[in-house]
């Protein structure tokens, strides 16, 4: 009989945790869902570096940070499932440099696209970090022994980072992530909808339902 | 020989409700921290430091049932009480900020939810380890006679 409540209970609280969780989530889901139709500069700001077609109708914004690890993990993967729908995605930037002091790697990324090297140095920031962004012992300044990698030139970069529109434009994309609850990075969203279990088949999974959603055959 | 019986029952009823409610504020902290992402502050670590052992200990006390059980689990809950009731105080402003000791990190003053308007999650917390800390007392007044 004890035995029986005790199991019971078990059950009918983790099933009780599930069901919330799932009902939660459609929540999250649909309220996000309504925030990309109404209010689509949440998610996509003029100034935000985009990759792909302008004809493209599935954007793919990613909140990202220089700085994070598993961003760096997974750019490669961004990079093949752009290449796997051609003129299909757009892929969208946002800065969420969560990692003490990764402001300073964004304001070298928007520094190089003014030279038109953006996707270049973002590349080649990627490739480097974990030389400069060690969790124990972060140097930003070994960074720039990796920059000309990317073709830029250095001392443009150090006069155009202390340009405070960057500092503007990091505090943008830092409300925006607030507002769409992002709290960790990369956070995806694709066409308004976040990933809601983070993880590269799921993305592509979420990247597949609106392709065929925004693509019928 | 039904009188020792009813009290042992009562006596497991009532930590099979303790039980009952640590699993259920484990459930709901992990759905705080795990479903809408809110990240525990140090002082929400340590309250779960104290909360999650009790989980395992007050079931391995229920089969069967264990007396001795109290003396394993009280300590928990009362250290868990502490830190909820520092929490509170410090959550509803009656400890000033400036003492708190988490500055760095997620603040252990940052409100994410407040339940029909006065709820706190640092008070639900305290709710539920005062419940089980009273519960466990009167178990262990009753098994002491």
């Amino acid at each position: 009989m004890k035995y029986v409540l005790f199991g019971v209970s078990c059950f009918v609280l983790i099933v009780a945790f599930v069901f919330a969780a799932s009902y939660y989530k459609g929540r999250q889901a649909e309220k996000y869902g309504f925030m990309a139709q109404e209010n689509a500069s949440t998610f996509i700001r003029d100034h935000s570096p985009t990759l792909g077609s302008d004809s493209a109708r599935v954007y793919l914004v990613e909140f990202m940070d220089p700085a994070c690890e598993t961003c760096a993990a997974f750019s490669p993967f961004v990079k093949q499932m752009l290449g796997a729908f051609p003129g299909q995605i757009k892929l969208v930037l946002r800065y969420a440099p969560f990692h003490q002091g990764a402001d300073y790697f964004v304001k070298i990324l928007e520094a190089a696209r003014k030279q038109g090297k953006y996707w270049e140095t973002l590349d080649v920031m990627y490739k480097s970090q974990p030389s400069w962004a060690s969790h124990h012992n972060p140097q930003p300044e070994k960074i720039w022994q990796f920059l000309p990698a990317a073709g830029l030139d250095l001392e443009r970069i150090r006069k155009d980072m202390s340009d405070p529109a960057i500092v503007k434009l990091i505090e943008q994309d830092l409300a925006d992530a607030k507002a769409l609850a992002v709290r960790k990075t990369p956070g995806f969203f694709v066409n308004g909808k976040p990933l809601q279990t983070f993880g590269s088949e799921q993305l592509l999974q979420l990247v597949r339902t609106e392709i065929s959603a925004s693509y019928p055959k | 020989m039904t009188q020792p019986d009813r009290t042992f029952d009562s006596n497991w009823a009532i930590l099979f409700l303790c039980w009952l409610l640590a699993s259920g504020s484990t459930l709901g902290s992990v759905f705080f921290s795990h479903i809408m992402e809110f990240a525990p502050c140090v002082l929400c670590w340590y309250q779960r430091i104290c909360l999650f052992p009790l989980v395992i200990i007050l079931a391995a006390g229920l089969f069967p049932f264990d007396k001795s059980v109290v003396k394993y689990s009280l300590p928990l809950a009362i250290a868990g009480w502490l830190t909820a009731f520092y929490h509170t105080l410090l959550y509803s402003g009656i400890i000033p900020e400036s003492l708190q000791p988490c500055t760095q990190g997620v603040s252990c003053t940052e409100e994410y939810i407040n339940l029909f308007g006065f709820l706190t999650i640092p008070m639900l917390s305290l709710l539920s380890f005062s419940t089980v800390v009273a519960l466990l007392t009167i178990l262990k007044m009753r098994v002491a006679k």
